[in-house]
């Protein structure tokens, strides 16, 4: 069992990874948007970190460069989510410090077995 | 672990369908030519959301479409398209389209694939024209469907049945792991796939004293044995491609002799020598997608794709107007919450006087009864403003018409919104949509002139179209105004003489002129467009806005513009009634139909053509409706001297309906009878009263209407 921490700007997405996770017995934060997630990070420590990348306020990119510069996050995953399989949108995230990506659309198998890969 | 995740697409649903609210707003305030990056990018986020949501719960369609409206966007956004009038409104109209096919889609009904096509050909050729610029620097998707799959490394397909598995080498950058990654994850992952062995190399470990106990320092030879495909073994690696120096090779049992040199990460996307050109640039999607075969049916079934568009258009307005959900904002749901928590309080303060009641606490027990009647009509009132939505929801919606519509008509107009905030019942608002859209379009077809006859008269170029709502003495007032010609008295005036409603020999006050234009067939349009002027409409204004309990009210001037007031009731769900007994049963009348109670006297009624009787009332003949006789109500009186007339008044017609006694004046809620029983003529619902009973709610207009008939 983990702590996750989840953000997207999309209440479908978020509902959806949050009763996934949840199913799977983890424990769920989530956040609206880069913003509240750098809050909430910055009160709370989290074993896995999954963004969105387009956000308002404060896009997935961004979070990431502030998440890695938090002592408490520094070696901790992040996943970005995202809807281009294109490596260019993948090595976006990664040249801001994210450890690997989840591609949309994905469902709750996929969702579940890539945590695993970086859980643990 | 099985999870359903259709418990989600109601959410999906709501929020693109919000998220496409956000994207018309967005591009129709979009400057051509000198757009706002910002607004850009909020529009390119909402489309974004509805492509990712829109593939998680399999709706393919729909991401094929976003994707290309996104990567429009995208192009916009780069600075590498241009923002054109032609694009917005090719965007606007894929808004359009895309809020279509999910509305389509929530009803499981079938898309209307030859739209969705033409559509997105018009998007595709407006990227194209942008191609030669742009070089091939941006590769326009050209698969209609975004890759599902997880990874496709470049690394060719290689069926793997002979071989007993891969070696691979694997040396990690130092700062592999400052990215979250963990080579111990890594090699738990492949032996998930095969058989692993794994072989340290601590050749680039430093002295103790350089070691930095963040970096990584170690490398691996690493052999697996299995029958997993090289895919399946780059993917694990898919994560630290270029963080690592990777080479994966097939294990055979002799190769061990020849050290392999390591590949950096850059020479990594080039195939290796043994592969089969075709499979790597082979689209990983593997269906075919369904519109391929639509567009070869397309020609035959032209005629009924247009049909199913119509009808598509139909259910779209529809369902826009009715969804099912609302949102409430917490602070509402506090206060109810408050007040139950009051309710409760008075709750317990009665069940401690009841314990041991006695005559002495009888002022204790007042007070309490108060404090419940206070709690409950502020509930009431709370409930109910949950079910309260600001009007700026279906004022959203006139930026979009005003654009569409002044542009086709060419005239300059600036729509003016205020008021909002506003908040009507949701009821109420479902049914003004339409009326009110009929009010502005005909503002900018009638009302507003082209700007060369305003700049004639002295006008500023551009008209102006004011839409307000406001609150006032426990109604809604809504006003659609604009600063056009105004009413042309003369023409009505006319037209009421020509059709007989008026009679040369009177005069007649603007009011009654200006309400002409609500009677059936009156339209004094000079040309029928298509925008509006066929003489429907106006009468079906009227009516839906009188359905759900308000009126509308004309004020014009020649030369200065018209203003439309529409004035609504808060709520449907209760009305204040009057209580009246009919034999054994009690009915309500709504209070605000009721113009006055009298108790008749001899010389009041006559009796007209034997059997019909009608009532002197200030200087008028009204019909007289013997309640009883229209319900078969028994024991009721029947001597009009010994019961009461109430004289109501409905669609301009007053008519005295013969009751036993006046009860008092309550606040009803009112049930459907159609839906617990059916509908009854002269009966709008039903209530249940303070003693259980219930009470039947009489329709004044439904009771007028059966007498013009039985007269």
């Amino acid at each position: 069992m983990a702590t996750i921490l989840v953000v997207d700007d999309s209440a479908s997405m978020r509902q959806m990874v949050e009763f996934t996770l949840k199913e799977a017995g983890h424990q769920v934060m989530v956040a609206e948007d880069g913003q509240v997630a750098l809050n909430l990070a910055q009160g709370a420590s989290a074993d896995l970190v999954i963004t969105d990348v387009n956000m308002p306020n404060m896009d997935g990119i961004t979070l990431i460069k502030e998440l890695r510069a938090l002592p408490t996050y520094k070696f901790t995953p992040i996943l970005t989510l995202t809807t281009e399989s294109t490596t260019e949108k993948k090595m976006e995230g990664k040249g801001a410090g994210a450890t690997g990506w989840i591609v949309k659309p994905f469902n709750p198998e996929k969702l579940l077995a890539t945590v695993n890969k970086v859980l643990g | 672990m099985a999870i359903d995740i259709g418990q989600f697409v109601q959410t999906f649903f709501e929020e693109s369908l919000e998220g496409l609210d956000v994207m018309e707003a967005g591009l129709l305030a979009l400057q051509p030519g000198a757009a706002d990056l910002e607004q850009i990018n909020t529009i390119f986020r909402a489309a974004h959301s509805i492509k990712g949501g829109s593939g998680t719960f399999g709706f393919r369609e729909v991401t094929g479409f976003t994707h290309v409206m996104e990567t429009l966007l995208d192009q916009m956004r780069n600075g590498r398209l241009e923002v054109t009038g032609e694009a917005v409104n090719t965007l606007l109209e894929s808004v359009d389209c895309l809020r279509e096919m999910l509305v389509t889609l929530r009803e499981k009904a079938d898309i209307d694939e030859a739209r969705v096509e033409e559509l997105r050909t018009q998007l595709e050729q407006l990227l194209k024209q942008n191609e030669p610029a742009v070089g091939s620097a941006a590769p326009v998707a050209p698969s209609p469907q975004p890759p599902v799959s997880l990874q496709t490394a470049a690394s060719p397909k290689q069926p793997a049945p002979d071989i007993p598995g891969w070696r691979i080498a694997f040396r990690p950058h130092p700062d592999l792991m400052h990215r979250g990654n963990d080579p111990v994850r890594i090699f738990r992952e492949l032996s998930a796939l095969g058989e692993l062995t794994t072989l340290p190399d601590y050749r680039r470990l430093p002295s103790l004293a350089d070691l930095k106990p963040e970096d990584c320092y170690l490398s691996w030879e690493l052999e697996l044995r299995g029958d997993a495909s090289r895919e399946a073994v780059a993917e694990v690696f898919a994560w630290v491609e270029d963080e690592c120096d990777l080479r994966i090779e097939p294990l055979t049992e002799s190769v061990s002799a020849d050290e392999p040199e390591l590949l950096t990460s850059s020479d990594l996307p080039e195939p290796p020598a043994p592969s089969e050109p075709s499979a790597a640039s082979k689209p990983p999607a593997p269906s075919e997608p369904p519109k391929a075969r639509v567009s070869a049916e397309e020609a035959q079934q032209g005629e009924l794709v247009r049909e199913r568009r119509k009808s598509a258009e139909r259910r779209t307005s529809m369902a826009a107007a009715d969804s099912s959900s609302i949102r409430v904002s917490i602070d509402k749901v506090d206060a109810v919450i408050n007040l139950v928590g009051e309710l409760i309080t008075t709750q317990s303060m009665l069940s401690a006087l009841g314990v041991d009641f006695e005559m002495g606490r009888l002022d204790k027990l007042h007070e309490a009864l108060d404090q419940l009647d206070r709690n409950t009509r502020d509930l009431q009132e709370h409930v109910m403003r949950i079910r309260m939505l600001p009007v700026g929801s279906v004022f959203n919606r006139f930026p979009r018409i005003v654009h569409d519509v002044s542009e086709k008509l060419g005239k300059l107009v600036e729509l003016r919104i205020s008021g909002e905030q506003t908040e009507i019942d949701k009821t109420v608002i479902e049914k003004i949509g339409d009326p009110l859209v009929h009010l502005v379009r005909n503002s900018l077809d009638h009302g507003l002139e082209p700007p060369e006859e305003r700049l004639r008269q002295g006008k500023p170029e551009t008209g102006n179209i004011m839409l307000d709502a406001y609150h006032k003495s426990g109604s809604i007032f809504i006003e659609v105004s604009d600063d056009g010609r105004g009413l042309d008295r003369e023409a009505l005036l006319r037209k009421g003489l020509e059709s007989g409603l008026l009679k040369p020999s009177e005069e007649y006050s603007d009011e009654q002129v200006y309400d002409l234009i609500f009677h059936p067939g009156l339209s004094t349009a000079k040309q029928i467009s298509d925008v509006s002027g066929r003489g429907v409409g106006m009468d079906v204004v009227r009516r839906n806005i009188q359905d759900v309990g308000g009126n509308i009210q004309i004020a014009s001037q020649a030369g200065f513009g018209t203003k439309i007031t529409i004035c609504l009731p808060l709520t449907l769900a209760i009305l204040d009634g009057q209580l009246v007994t009919v034999g054994q049963d009690c009915y309500i009348i709504p209070l605000l139909s009721i113009i006055e109670s009298v108790q008749a006297r001899p010389e009041m009624i006559n009796r007209v053509a034997g059997r019909s009787e009608v009532l002197r009332f200030r200087g008028q003949h009204l019909p007289i409706m013997r309640l009883y006789e229209l319900f078969s109500a028994k024991g009721a009186v029947t001597d009009l001297q010994k019961g009461l007339l109430v004289v109501v008044e409905a669609d301009g017609r007053q008519i005295g309906l013969f009751v036993d006694d006046l009860l008092g004046q309550q606040q009803v809620s009112i049930k459907s009878l159609e839906k617990n029983f059916r509908r009854v003529a002269g009966v709008a619902g039903a209530t249940i009263l303070g003693d259980g009973r219930v009470g039947l709610i009489l329709d004044i207009s439904g009771l007028v209407r059966i007498n013009n008939t039985v007269l």
